[in-house]
């Protein structure tokens, strides 16, 4: 993307990004659940994270200034162009993982949002109050399973320490700073993402205690979202979420 | 919705409260493992039109219903006793959910 872009919009943007992919991902569960009342659950969290898109993409779009709109954004960029963080986009897996990814995800994103709600910019401010208050009933959630399945049977805790550890070296990218954002962090428009690690690790430490699951190493990570360089999974993703407006172009119902 | 995983899990009877003042009232059932589960449950399931402020699960197992056997025995005596009755009262206007 160019160098001239607005720094409000890739930072929208990104954000945007991160929870439409996410968004897209639970939503694979839904007539996919263990049971109907999980599947209600998943698809709610689901539900949240597409309405923090609409939100995030629309200012971006406002930011911008070229006239994209939601819509335009979400389903007529590439994967190249997306600038969803790596963990958004991997695939579902088994329950184990959904909720390992899920736990990453919710107790960065409550501390995360916590702080956006005292941005300098008043629409990213009322975007963040919304979103925390969804993340803190999503991390109640995912906490819940974890907690649930890692003290479970034999079979659930080795699936749930399956997930966590398949998951694990995507979390570093949650608290990586490119230049642009730290400078808006800098004028108190974005959140300092590597402030929030020691926060999000004793989380998740405690999580693990009382799910009796160990904390993976440290010994191997992968980034690359921000960037625009993904993994493999997310064309197929956009293949499925932007199938209807590539077949047909403006289409509306 | 893969196999009966469901039918393996408790029943609980979900109790919402729409509105302050007004009592809890019973909405349905669902499964869960426990009462923390079947609370988010409840609230995904019955209250995200905005439909509650409180929400109360308890065990189906934990409710003793009567009978309808004992439908004579329990109910069938007061039939004859108006007296008991506080039709002599009028229900002043402001006073709702009476």
């Amino acid at each position: 993307m160019a160098a001239s872009t607005h720094p409000i919009f890739e930072y929208a943007l990104a954000l945007g990004d991160d929870a439409l992919v996410l968004g897209q991902r639970i939503a694979e569960w839904c007539s996919n659940g263990p049971y109907l009342e999980e599947d209600i659950a998943l698809s709610n969290v689901a539900l949240d994270y597409i309405g923090r898109a609409r939100m995030l993409l629309s200012y971006a779009g406002e930011a911008e200034g070229q006239g994209r709109n939601e819509d335009q954004l979400a389903f007529t960029r590439d994967c190249r162009d997306f600038r969803n963080l790596l963990i958004y986009e991997l695939p579902r897996g088994d329950f184990g993982f959904t909720m390992a990814r899920q736990l990453a995800v919710d107790a960065f994103e409550v501390p995360f949002f916590e702080a956006l709600t005292r941005s300098s910019d008043r629409t990213l401010a009322g975007i963040a109050g919304k979103a925390l208050k969804e993340s803190r009933y999503h991390l109640r959630h995912s906490s819940g399973w974890v907690i649930r399945l890692g003290a479970g049977t034999d079979e659930s805790h080795r699936r749930m320490q399956d997930g966590l550890d398949q998951v694990w070296g995507y979390t570093p990218e949650l608290f990586q700073m490119d230049a642009a954002e730290a400078a808006l962090a800098e004028s108190g428009v974005a959140v300092d993402r590597a402030e929030l690690r020691q926060q999000w690790e004793s989380t998740l430490d405690e999580v693990l205690k009382q799910a009796t699951l160990g904390r993976p190493a440290d010994d191997w990570q992968i980034d690359g979202g921000r960037r625009g360089v993904h993994t493999e999974h997310l064309g197929h993703l956009l293949s499925e979420l932007q199938f209807m407006q590539r077949a047909y172009p403006g289409l509306e119902w | 919705m893969s196999r009966n995983q469901s039918q393996k899990l408790p029943l609980f009877e979900i109790f919402v409260r729409s509105k302050r003042g007004l009592d809890h009232k019973h909405v349905g059932s669902l499964h869960a493992e426990d009462h923390e589960m079947a609370l988010q449950h409840a609230r995904d399931v019955y209250t995200r039109r905005s439909e509650g402020v409180s929400i109360w699960v308890v065990k189906s197992s934990d409710i003793v219903a009567s009978q309808e056997g004992d439908e004579d025995a329990f109910y069938d005596p007061m039939d004859d006793k108006p007296y008991r009755h506080a039709t002599f009262y009028e229900v002043p206007d402001e006073v709702k959910h009476m």
